[in-house]
C-alpha cells in the first residue's frame, strides 16, 4: 500500500557512470551503466530489496542515505538530458534546491546530488556540475532538443570542458532508446559485453516495470569536430527555416539521435500521493465506480492500479489489447460472454485468479447453463472483475458500432483501466459515460491532458501540483491532494446533498404551506382575493420574516458529522439514490405543507368564528402563527444547533413583533387601502392571540414531529444510525465501527464484504511519516493537518515536488501479457489520430455507481509523475498491441481450459 | 526564490481558521428518537390537556341567546317592505320576544349579527377613505378615488363618508326591554358608547375641525352617503361626541369583518342600574326593532345575539376542543411510541448489531 522505498541505493552505479562520463579516460565504460540499474531497482518493502541486491554499492547507498537522513529523493540522472532545473538557494549552505520543469527531473537532479555530483549552476547556455573529484566543472551547453510525443526522447549537446569533447546525451523512453543504440560488433570481446550488458539492462528495466518504476534510458554519442559541423549546419537551417520548421527540427533531431550508446537506465518511483488507495477504498464504499484513465504503457498503468488497490490480486482481470477493429469487437463479445457466463450463471468458481483476456470462446458455455441457476447474481451487478484496456483497442472501442458493448463490459467490471489514452479519448469515454450510462460523472485530474475529460464531466476536480494550474483552471473544485477528493465528495458532497436536499423541500414546503393560508381564505371571501395577512406582512414574510433561519441551516446544518462521514463511506451512497430527496417525499412534503396551512387556518377561524373579530386582528395572528409554524419545522428538520440557529430564530420572531409593531403604530392612514392600526397591540394584550400560538404550531406540526420521531426509533436511515453514533464516546464508537460489521454498510453498498473502516488516523499518519522519510523532506515538509479544510494553496508553495504516487517501472515488462518481442519496431502502433500528444500520464478513474448509477466520479489519478522526459520515455511498448495479432490463438488455448474448469 | 512571495501569496487568500468559516461551530444536535422524543410529548400532552380543560370549564360558564329576527314574528312584513326598494324612506318596525331561562351574570354583551354579508370582499373593503374619517378637510371634500363609485353624488357633490362601506352601514336600531312580570316591564339600559377600540375612537376617526363651528357646519358641502336616512353629523343627536366621523356605530361598522357570518357589537349592559348589577335576570324580554337594513338582496339574515364573554372571547367550544383534541392526539402518538419503542426499539441501537 505504501511504498516505502530507498530508492538511493540505487543510483550509485549510475552516478559513478555520471563521474565516468564527465572523465575523459573512462568515456568509453558507459555500458557499465546498465549494471546499476539492477540497483535501482526496489521492492515495495524497502528492506527486502536491500537484500535483493546485496552489492556494494547498494549497502554503500544505503549508509549513504542515512546521512542524508533521506532527504533525498529517488532515482538519479546523468545530467538529465532534458534538464531545466535551476540551481537556486546558496551554496554556502550546501542547500541547493532545485526547480525543474518536471517533478522527475528534479528527482533526478536530486538523486545526483545525493551522489555528491551535483548540479551547482545553470545558465541559458551552460552547466556547472561539481563533481567529486574534479571539482566544478562548467560545460557548455550546445543545442537543446526538446521532447516531442513522436520521438519520446530528449537530447542535449554539450562541450566537454576540459576535452572539448562534444556529446549527445539522450534521455527517453526505454523502448525508443533501445531501438537506437548502436549495434555492437558482436566480433570483438567489448562488443560481447555490450550485448550482455544490453540484454541485462532490458531485463533490469522489465523488472523495474513490474515494480511499477518509471523507467527511462540514458544513452549518449561522441561526436566528432566534423560531425557536428556537419550535423549543426543542418540543424542551423532547420531553425532558420520559415516553412516546415517543425518538420525540419525534428528530422534534425533524428539526425543526431542514432548509434547511441547506452548508458543506462534509471527507474524513478512516482511514489503514490498519500493515502491513495485508502481514498479509492473509501470512495469505492461510498458507492463510486472508479476508472482510471490514464497515459500510462500499460504495464506500469497495472501496477499503479494494484498500488492503489484499484486492482485487487484477488480479483480477475480482463485486458483487451486488440489492433483492428473486428479484433475489437471479437474480443469484447467475448468478455460480455464470459461475464454473463461466469457471474451470471452459477458457476462459482474463484480460482482463475489471473484470468488474462478471456477470449474463450462462446461455445464452451452451454447455453443452458445460463439459465440453471440464475438467482443469485442480477446483471448489473458489478463483478469482482477489473478490466484493462489499452488505447488502441479503446480507439475501436469507443466506436459508434461498439461503445454500447464496451460500456455493457465495462459497466460489470469493478474497475476499468485505460492505458495509454490520449486527452480526447478520456474525454470520449467521460462523455460516453456520461450520455450512456445517465451517470453524474466526475473527473479528476492533475495535468494539462486531463483538462478536456474535467471540462466534460459532471463535476471536474483538478490537483494542483507540478504539473501545472491547467487542469485546476479548468475544474469545477482544485484540491491540492488525491486524497481530499475523499473528503471533498464524502463529507462536503454529502453535507452538500443534504443541505440543498433539505432546503428544497422546505423551500417548497414554506411557500405553499404560507400561501395555502391566503387560498383557503378566499373560500370566505367570496373569490375576491383579498388576504387577512397584511400585504406588508406578505410582502416581509419570506424576505425577512422566515429567511435567516433556513439561510443558516442551509448552510450550517451537518447531517452527520465530518468523522462519521468519513469513516463511513457507505453514508455517501445516501447522496447516489437521492435519498434525501425522492418524488414520494416532495410529495409528502406538499400534503404535509396542505395539512399545516389548513391547521394553520382552520384553528383560527374556528377560534374566531362567529366572532366580531375584524379581517387583520384575524390575520395578524394567521401571520405569526404561520411563521412559528415554519420556524418549528425547520427546527425539526435542523440536524445540529449552533448559536446561530438559535440567534437566526429568535431574531426572526422579534423581527417580526418589532415590524408589526411599529407598523401597525405608525400612521392610521399610511398603508390604504388596509388599515392595521393598533391592531397588533391590541392582539399582545389579547390572552386569544396566545393561546392561538401555542396551539396551532403544536398541532400543525404534530404529524411531522410524530413521523421523525417514528422514524428515528423503528427504521432510521443509515445516516440517522450515523448521527446516533456521531452522539456515543468516540471511543465506544470506534469500538462499533470496527467491529461490527456494519449492516447498514453491507445492505448499503453491494461491496461492503469488507470491513467498512478505514485505517485509524494513527497509523494512517504513520504511514506518511514513513513515505516522507523517502523524500526530500524539506520539500515535502508539510505533513498536512488532517482535519479542517486546506486551501490549496497551503500545501502547493510548500510542496513543490511532492510527488505522491508511487512509482512504477516504466519499462517494457513483460510480465502481465504473453512473450513480446521488445524490438518490434515496425508494431509502432500508436493510433496517430487519436493520440496528437500522449504527452501525460497522468490517470484518471471514472466511477459510476455501483447498483444505482444515479452518481459516479472519475477520477484522474494525482500526479503521476508526468514529467516531460520521463513522458518522452516510454513510448513504442506498443508492441503490446502489435503482437497481438498473434496471441489471440495461443490465449484461446490457455484461457479455453480455464473456461472448461469454470463452466465445468 | 520567490517562494516566500509564493508563500504569502496564496495564503492570503486562505479562508480564517474561524470555528464559522470552517464549521466547526459547537453544536448541538437533537435525535429525534423514542427516548429524546417521549417525555416531551407526555409533556405536551399534559400542558394541553389542563389547558383544555381549563378553557371548557370557562367557556361553560358562559351564556348566549342568539335571536334570527330576519323574518321573526312581525319583523316578517317589514322584511317583505324591505324587499321593494321604493319603500325604503318608509319606516318600519317590530318586535321581537324572547326568555332567559338562566341569568347572565357579568357583563352582557349585545350584538347584531349578520350572515353571508361579505365584508371582506375586497373591492368592497378597499372602498373607504381613511383619511376622510380622519377628519382631513381636503380628503372631506375630495374623497379617495377608492372611494368609487361612492364618492360623489350624481351632483358631483362629495360623499360623507364616502365609500362603500360607509353606504351600506348597518341602520337597524334595537331596544331591549325586560319583563320581570306580565305588567312591569323596565327597559334594559345599554351603554352605546365605549364600544369601540381607544385607537378608532381617538386616532383613527376624527371629525374635522370645526372651529366653533357646529358640527353641521363642518360638514358643509358633502353629502351623506347614498344610503343613509340622516347626514352623518346627526348619527347621534343627542351627544356630539358620538356623531359625525366619530359615531362608535359607524366606527364598529367600519372595522370590517373578517368573515361573511359575523356580529358587531351594538351595546353593553348598562349595570349601573339597579336591576341589572348582576347581569340580565332570568325572565322575558322584548327587542324593539328598528328595521331598515335589507338583507334579502344578498340572501342574508340578521341576528341580535346576547352574550357573556370570558377572558378569551365568546361562547366558543372550539378551542377548549381544539387543546383536548390535540392533547389526546399527542398522547395516542406518545403511547404508540412508547410501545414502539418498547417492542423494538429499546436499546435504540438496535441498527448497530
Amino acid at each position: 500500500m505504501v511504498r516505502t522505498r530507498f530508492e538511493l541505493k540505487s543510483p550509485v552505479k549510475t552516478i559513478e557512470d555520471f563521474i565516468k562520463r564527465f572523465t575523459p579516460s573512462r568515456l568509453t565504460s558507459g555500458s557499465n551503466s546498465s549494471s546499476s540499474s539492477s540497483l535501482n531497482r526496489s521492492s515495495n518493502k524497502g528492506c527486502s530489496s536491500l537484500l535483493s541486491s546485496p552489492s556494494a554499492e547498494s549497502t554503500l547507498t544505503k549508509l549513504n542515505e542515512e546521512q542524508l537522513s533521506g532527504t533525498l529523493e529517488q532515482a538519479f540522472s546523468p545530467l538529465a538530458p532534458c534538464y531545466d532545473g535551476k540551481a537556486s538557494g546558496n551554496p554556502e549552505e550546501g542547500e541547493l534546491r532545485y526547480e525543474a520543469e518536471s517533478p522527475d527531473e528534479a528527482a533526478l537532479v536530486y538523486a545526483a546530488r545525493a551522489y555528491k555530483c551535483s548540479l551547482v549552476g545553470r545558465l541559458p547556455d551552460q552547466v556547472t556540475v561539481e563533481l567529486p573529484h574534479l571539482g566544478k566543472l562548467t560545460f557548455e551547453l550546445l543545442h537543446t532538443l526538446g521532447f516531442d510525443s513522436t520521438r519520446k526522447r530528449m537530447s542535449v549537446v554539450v562541450r566537454h570542458p576540459l576535452t572539448d569533447q562534444i556529446t549527445v546525451y539522450t534521455k527517453g523512453a526505454d523502448s525508443v532508446i533501445m531501438d537506437l543504440i548502436k549495434a555492437p560488433d558482436t566480433g570483438n570481446s567489448k562488443g560481447k559485453r555490450q550485448k550482455k550488458i544490453f540484454f541485462r539492462t532490458q531485463s533490469y528495466l522489465n523488472l523495474y516495470a513490474a515494480d511499477g518504476l518509471r523507467t527511462l534510458c540514458i544513452a549518449k554519442k561522441i561526436l566528432s569536430k566534423e560531425e557536428y559541423a556537419r550535423w549543426l549546419q543542418h540543424h542551423l537551417e532547420a531553425e532558420t527555416a520559415i516553412q516546415g520548421r517543425e518538420e525540419l527540427l525534428f528530422e534534425s533531431a533524428l539526425r543526431l539521435e542514432t548509434n547511441l550508446h547506452l548508458l543506462g537506465a534509471t527507474g524513478i518511483e512516482d511514489r503514490l500521493q498519500d493515502g491513495v488507495p485508502e481514498t479509492i477504498a473509501s470512495l469505492r464504499k461510498a458507492g463510486l465506480q472508479i476508472w482510471v484513465l490514464t497515459g500510462d504503457k500499460q504495464e506500469t498503468a497495472v501496477n499503479i492500479a494494484y498500488a492503489c488497490k484499484l486492482l485487487d490480486p484477488d480479483e480477475e482481470m480482463l485486458t483487451l489489447n486488440a489492433d483492428s477493429q473486428e479484433a475489437c469487437a471479437v474480443l469484447l463479445e467475448e468478455s460480455l460472454h464470459y461475464i454473463q457466463a461466469k457471474f451470471f450463471c452459477s458457476s462459482g468458481d474463484q480460482s482463475t485468479k489471473t484470468f488474462q483476456s478471456n477470449f474463450a470462446p462462446f461455445e464452451m458455455y452451454p447455453s443452458s447453463s445460463l439459465s440453471t441457476t440464475s438467482s443469485h447474481t442480477s446483471h448489473f451487478l458489478v463483478h469482482r472483475l477489473g478490466l484493462v484496456i489499452d488505447g488502441r483497442t479503446l480507439a475501436y472501442a469507443l466506436d459508434k458500432s461498439l461503445e454500447d458493448k464496451f460500456l455493457a463490459v465495462a459497466r460489470s467490471c469493478r474497475s476499468v483501466l485505460c492505458c495509454r489514452s490520449t486527452p480526447l479519448q478520456k474525454s470520449m469515454v467521460v462523455k460516453l459515460v456520461r450520455n450512456k450510462l445517465k451517470v453524474m460523472t466526475l473527473a479528476i485530474g492533475d495535468g494539462a491532458n486531463d483538462v478536456s475529460m474535467i471540462q466534460v464531466a459532471d463535476v471536474g476536480v483538478g490537483i494542483s501540483g507540478q504539473e501545472g494550474m491547467q487542469a485546476v483552471m479548468a475544474s469545477d473544485f482544485a484540491l491540492p491532494r488525491f486524497r481530499y477528493l475523499q473528503k471533498l465528495l464524502l463529507v462536503h458532497g454529502h453535507w452538500c446533498y443534504s443541505r440543498l436536499a433539505n432546503m428544497i423541500l422546505y423551500f417548497f414546503y414554506k411557500n405553499a404551506m404560507f400561501v395555502a393560508t391566503v387560498f383557503w381564505y378566499q373560500f370566505y371571501c367570496g373569490f375576491s382575493g383579498s388576504a387577512m395577512i397584511d400585504q406588508w406582512y406578505l410582502i416581509f414574510f419570506n424576505l425577512m420574516f422566515s429567511a435567516f433561519p433556513q439561510l443558516i441551516t442551509g448552510t450550517l446544518d451537518k447531517d452527520v458529522s465530518e468523522e462519521t462521514l468519513q469513516q463511513l463511506p457507505q453514508l455517501y451512497v445516501n447522496g447516489q439514490n437521492s435519498e434525501e430527496y425522492k418524488p414520494y417525499m416532495f410529495w409528502m412534503n406538499m400534503i404535509d405543507a396542505f395539512y399545516q396551512s389548513l391547521v394553520c387556518f382552520f384553528i383560527p377561524y374556528f377560534a374566531y368564528a362567529d366572532s366580531d373579530v375584524d379581517l387583520f386582528t384575524w390575520g395578524t395572528p394567521i401571520t405569526a402563527i404561520a411563521l412559528f409554524t415554519i420556524l418549528v419545522h425547520l427546527g425539526i428538520e435542523t440536524k445540529t444547533w449552533t448559536w446561530m440557529n438559535w440567534l437566526s430564530i429568535a431574531f426572526s420572531v422579534a423581527l417580526f413583533f418589532i415590524v408589526a409593531l411599529c407598523y401597525n403604530a405608525s400612521c392610521p392612514t399610511c398603508y390604504s387601502p388596509s388599515n392595521p392600526y393598533w391592531t397588533m397591540q391590541r392582539l399582545l394584550q389579547d390572552p386569544l392571540f396566545y393561546l392561538l400560538c401555542t396551539i396551532t404550531p403544536v398541532a400543525a406540526l404534530l404529524p411531522r414531529y410524530f413521523y421523525r420521531s417514528c422514524q428515528g426509533t423503528l427504521f432510521p436511515s443509515p445516516v440517522q444510525v450515523g448521527r446516533q453514533l456521531d452522539k456515543l464516546p468516540s471511543d465506544t464508537r470506534k469500538n462499533i465501527l470496527s467491529l461490527s460489521r456494519f449492516k447498514m454498510g453491507s445492505s448499503l453498498s453491494p461491496e461492503s464484504p469488507f470491513l467498512s473502516l478505514n485505517k485509524p488516523k494513527g497509523s494512517q499518519n504513520k504511514q506518511s511519516s514513513l513515505l516522507q522519510t523517502n523524500k526530500d523532506r524539506g520539500q515535502n515538509s508539510p505533513s498536512v493537518p488532517s482535519h479542517s479544510e486546506k486551501h490549496p494553496s497551503d500545501i502547493y508553495p510548500l510542496a513543490p515536488s511532492e510527488q505522491d504516487i508511487s512509482s512504477y517501472t516504466r519499462n517494457s515488462s513483460r510480465l502481465y501479457c504473453e512473450p513480446k518481442p521488445p524490438s518490434t519496431k515496425d508494431s509502432d502502433c500508436l493510433n496517430e489520430t487519436l493520440q496528437p500528444s500522449d504527452l501525460s500520464l497522468s490517470s484518471w478513474i471514472a466511477s459510476t455507481p455501483l447498483v444505482t448509477q444515479t452518481g459516479s466520479i472519475h477520477l484522474n489519478l494525482p500526479p503521476d509523475g508526468a514529467s516531460q522526459c520521463v513522458k518522452y520515455t516510454r513510448n513504442s511498448e506498443d508492441g503490446l498491441c502489435s503482437n497481438h495479432v498473434v496471441q489471440p490463438a495461443h490465449r484461446t488455448v490457455h484461457v479455453a481450459e480455464q473456461a472448461l474448469y469454470t463452466a465445468l | 526564490m520567490g517562494k516566500a512571495k509564493d508563500k504569502s501569496g496564496p495564503l492570503a487568500r486562505r479562508p480564517d481558521n474561524s470555528a464559522f468559516k470552517q464549521q466547526r461551530l459547537p453544536a448541538w444536535s437533537p435525535i429525534l428518537t423514542a427516548n429524546t422524543v417521549l417525555p416531551f410529548f407526555y409533556l405536551l400532552a399534559l400542558i394541553c390537556m389542563l389547558l383544555g380543560v381549563w378553557l371548557l370549564l370557562t367557556v361553560q360558564s358562559t351564556q348566549e341567546i342568539k335571536l334570527d329576527y330576519t323574518e321573526l314574528g312581525n319583523c316578517d312584513q317589514c322584511f317583505q317592505l324591505r324587499k321593494n326598494v321604493s319603500y325604503a324612506a318608509q319606516t318600519c318596525s317590530c318586535k321581537v320576544e324572547f326568555s332567559i331561562d338562566r341569568a347572565f351574570k357579568g357583563d352582557v354583551f349585545f350584538y347584531y349579527g349578520l350572515k353571508n354579508f361579505h365584508q371582506n370582499l375586497r373591492r368592497y373593503m378597499d372602498s373607504r377613505d381613511d383619511e376622510q374619517t380622519l377628519g382631513r378637510k381636503t380628503k372631506l371634500k375630495n374623497p379617495s378615488s377608492y372611494c368609487e363609485p361612492f364618492a360623489k353624488d350624481v351632483e358631483g357633490v362629495p360623499i360623507a363618508p364616502c365609500g362603500a362601506v360607509a353606504n351600506s352601514m348597518f341602520n337597524d336600531s334595537f331596544t331591549l326591554t325586560y319583563h320581570p312580570s306580565r305588567s312591569r316591564t323596565i327597559p334594559v339600559p345599554l351603554l352605546r358608547k365605549g364600544l369601540t377600540w381607544y385607537t378608532d375612537k381617538n386616532v383613527k376617526f376624527r371629525n374635522p375641525k370645526t372651529d366653533n363651528l357646529t358640527l353641521a357646519a363642518a360638514f358643509e358641502g358633502t353629502r351623506q352617503p347614498l344610503y343613509w336616512q340622516k347626514p352623518v353629523y346627526d348619527l347621534d343627536p343627542h351627544d356630539p361626541t358620538n356623531s359625525g366621523f366619530i359615531n362608535e356605530d359607524l366606527i364598529i361598522w367600519m372595522r370590517e369583518a373578517a368573515f361573511p357570518n359575523f356580529k358587531k357589537l351594538y351595546g353593553i349592559l348598562n349595570r349601573a342600574d339597579a336591576s341589572f348589577t348582576k347581569g340580565l335576570p332570568k325572565g322575558n324580554y322584548t327587542i324593539d326593532i328598528s328595521y331598515n337594513f335589507p338583507v334579502q338582496y344578498f340572501q342574508g339574515r340578521k341576528e341580535v345575539v346576547l352574550t357573556t364573554l370570558t377572558w378569551f372571547g365568546g361562547q366558543n367550544y372550539f378551542l377548549p376542543i381544539a387543546y383536548l383534541v390535540t392533547s389526546s392526539l399527542i398522547l395516542l402518538m406518545a403511547v404508540v411510541l412508547t410501545l414502539a419503542w418498547w417492542k423494538f426499539g429499546k436499546d435504540g441501537k438496535n441498527m448497530k448489531e
